[in-house]
């Protein structure tokens, strides 16, 4: 019994999907607020796909669409405490 | 010509009278109609706060137009909102198939909004 390679402390974490894919959505509406959200941090920037899980193509939908809100002051460009 | 889906977004001046407002929307209405647009529907979103003040105001009327029309349109009508003093801002872009789709769907009310975007996020692991 060795426990070389065997990895100490770490948590078995769940495996990042694209909810996109997952959820049939296919399109992404600047208007619901509530969604967009999802995909910002605190500070109204949006969350890499390294984090969020998103395929590339709807990441690219998603910061469309958070652009589009900011545009029309429905999502603020900066922000302290958005959440 | 073949023509374009295209949705637009305007955001008055919250200063104005209702009638002002009514002949602005009106305006722009009758302005789409008269380059043979064609319009799909209208959402008249109504007061709104703003996510940051524009032009020292912390509200705004917006007011959603989706249309139908020939692309050499759409310079005309941003030219038309630039020279409009109520407008503070605006957006028009072109609809692709699943923009249409999920507008007609929201129109109809067939939309399952809550279904589809379930899990929550609290509930989810992120990272």
């Amino acid at each position: 019994m060795t426990l070389i390679n065997e990895s100490i402390g770490k948590r078995h974490t769940k495996k990042k999907y694209c909810r996109f894919k997952k959820l049939g959505i296919k399109y992404v509406d600047y208007k619901n607020l509530d969604f967009l959200l999802r995909f910002l941090n605190e500070q109204g920037k949006i969350l890499p796909r390294r984090i969020s899980g998103n395929s590339l193509k709807y990441q690219k939908k998603v910061a469309q669409a958070v652009k589009r809100a900011r545009h029309l002051a429905l999502l603020p460009y900066v922000a302290d405490n958005l959440k | 010509m073949k023509l374009k889906n295209y949705e637009t977004v305007f955001v008055l001046t919250p200063v104005l009278t209702n009638e002002q407002i009514e002949a602005t929307i009106n305006k722009f209405r009758n302005f789409l109609l008269e380059k043979e647009a064609e319009i799909v529907q209208e959402e008249a979103i109504g007061l709104k706060k703003l996510a940051y003040p524009i032009q020292h105001k912390n509200t705004g009327i917006y007011h959603l137009i989706e249309f139908k029309a020939k692309p050499e349109v759409i310079a005309a009508l941003e030219i038309a909102y630039k020279r409009d003093e109520n407008i503070v801002r605006f957006l028009t872009f072109i609809l692709d198939k699943d923009g249409v789709e999920y507008n007609e769907k929201k129109r109809n009310g067939t939309l399952q909004l809550k279904k589809q975007f379930e899990p929550a996020p609290k509930k989810e692991v992120i990272a």
